[in-house]
């Protein structure tokens, strides 16, 4: 696929670098493609995927997990790569969310909590394994087109790595994530489009940059797979069990499918019993054509220009968009879509209940949740697992306008006692 | 003057290596891809399915602006327009 060679440096690394992972196959028409960078099949241009030794992800067990560090790599067996770069992701909480459930009318519902990661938001997973992918196949230098989390962890992962780093952003994102970003010290180039215009960008940069692995782009294969292990930690922190519902936001739906996928593999490889279980998607209305696919019953997404304040999934043209329906038609799942206000107050309702504080993309999820609820869609009497994928300290703006002192007051007690607090 | 057509790494096998090309005296997509296809035999049938509908893996820009939104394949392409096609599966 590259010109410069790529395959051949594959070829001087010791096979085991790339742990289980035999080739790259394509999703749509099966040709195989050495490991390698690359991801678009050179036959259709459909998505290139991991392919794995079925023998080696055979060798996983529960033991082999637990002994393994308190990290996403306690899952390496069952991922394309070798940590070379690691920064002690995962191992995120999964919290019970009784109070949430309790407004909401529900039995058992759970917060997969990812805003525990490094930089804050699950791409620390995506990065760990982009990261180390790209320095096994040679790169020294980072990239990536980015809505901002993605923007922090590729900052971060090469900074620790000692790589550089490229990123690029839509000029408009919250002015949190480019100081998150800014702050590790790479290249940052702000882009006056939106995302759509940036990864397009992006994708024919890495056509000229042969020697920049663009982790969502030359490297995408690998760097997919890192969110897989959002869901092997949901089954593994259950009790080695999958939930019956999962609700999960979409922006390229690439996440969604990962945790499909990975409980998939677990209910495969004998690790849990394979339940039945529903997926869920979340968007915004601002940007939602997954969601209109859905409900308009297509199995193509047609793009759209994004206007929403969840600009973590403003992505109106989804590279994995008719996956996501695919994984949530297959489950009997479903997917909606909630307006700015909603997000704001889902936001709101799950600070308020849980103590959690989800930037906009979490806010989606919660509204989503409560949307499905309301319209039938989602059971509230099974087991359901939300993904909040960020921190709401990313995200200040989206609710720094009803999130204010209650009142302000003269520092006396007579102030006190006139200001009706008690 | 011509259009400049930009092409994605996975097809230059196509154009003997280069990155872009140069086609003349196409006034709609749909002809500059004949003409590419006259240019470099084969490199129409990576961009375009058996039934002459653009893949769904690929996004095809003319100037700043993707020909979805635009009209297709019918979508003009003037004298000094660059053309860029473009593997869909990327970002997220």
């Amino acid at each position: 696929m590259s010109e410069k060679g790529a395959f051949a440096v594959t070829t001087l690394l010791d096979r085991t670098s790339f742990g289980a992972a035999a080739n790259l196959t394509c999703r749509e028409c099966g040709a195989t493609y050495p490991l390698g960078p690359g991801n678009a099949c050179e036959q259709c241009f459909g998505p290139l995927e991991i392919g794995y030794d079925d023998d080696l992800l055979a060798r996983v067990t529960r033991e082999s997990i637990e002994s393994g560090p308190r990290t996403m790599w306690r899952y390496g067996g069952l991922l394309p790569v070798t940590p070379v770069v690691d920064l002690q992701v995962g191992g995120t909480r999964l919290v019970r969310a009784d109070n949430l459930a309790r407004e909401l009318g529900m039995k058992s519902l759970w917060v997969k909590d990812d805003s525990g990661n490094p930089t804050h938001s699950f791409k620390d997973r995506v990065v760990a394994v982009a990261a180390s992918a790209a320095r096994t196949l040679g790169f020294s230098v980072l990239s990536c087109a980015s809505t901002g989390n993605l923007a922090n962890a590729v900052a971060a992962a090469a900074a620790r790595a000692g790589m550089r780093s490229v990123v690029f952003i839509p000029h408009d994102l919250e002015a949190g994530k480019v100081v998150t970003t800014a702050v590790y010290g790479g290249t940052l180039v702000a882009i006056e489009g939106n995302y759509d215009d940036v990864n397009r960008l992006c994708a024919e940069v890495s056509g000229e940059q042969e020697d920049w692995a663009f982790v969502n782009v030359n490297v995408r294969p690998f760097y997919a797979e890192g969110s897989k292990t959002i869901g092997y930690e949901i089954a593994e922190q259950l009790g080695w069990r999958l939930p019956q519902q999962v609700v999960v936001p979409i922006a390229s739906g690439a996440l969604l499918t990962k945790v499909d996928k990975a409980w998939r593999e677990f209910g495969s490889l004998g690790l849990v019993d394979a339940s039945p279980y529903k997926v869920f998607g979340a968007q915004a209305t601002g940007c939602s054509p997954v969601s209109a696919a859905f409900k308009a019953g297509h199995d193509v997404v047609a793009p759209v220009r994004p206007s929403t304040i969840a600009k973590s999934l403003a992505i109106g043209n989804p590279a994995d968009g008719i996956y996501a329906l695919d994984v949530v038609r297959r489950t009997g799942g479903a997917i909606a879509d909630v307006s700015d206000d909603e997000i704001v107050e889902g936001i709101q309702l799950l600070a308020r209940t849980e103590g959690i504080f989800a930037e906009t993309a979490g806010g989606v999820t919660v509204a989503t949740l409560r949307s499905l609820l309301a319209s039938g869609q989602l059971d509230p009497a099974a087991e359901t697992v939300i993904l909040n994928t960020g921190d709401g300290l990313k995200t200040l703006d989206a609710v720094a306008p009803v999130a204010k002192p209650t009142t302000t007051i003269a520092p006396s007690l007579a102030a006190f006692r006139a200001s009706g607090v008690a | 003057m011509a259009v400049t057509v930009r092409v994605p790494t996975i097809l230059r096998s196509y154009t003997g290596g280069a990155s872009e090309v140069s086609v003349d005296g196409a006034a709609t997509l749909i002809e500059l891809l004949d003409k590419l296809e006259a240019n470099h035999p084969g490199i129409r049938a990576r961009v375009l399915d058996d039934d002459g509908k653009l893949r769904r893996f690929v996004n095809l820009y003319v100037g700043d602006d993707d020909v979805r939104f635009a009209e297709g394949l019918a979508t003009p392409t003037p004298d000094g327009a660059t053309v860029s096609i473009i593997p869909a599966v990327a970002g997220g």
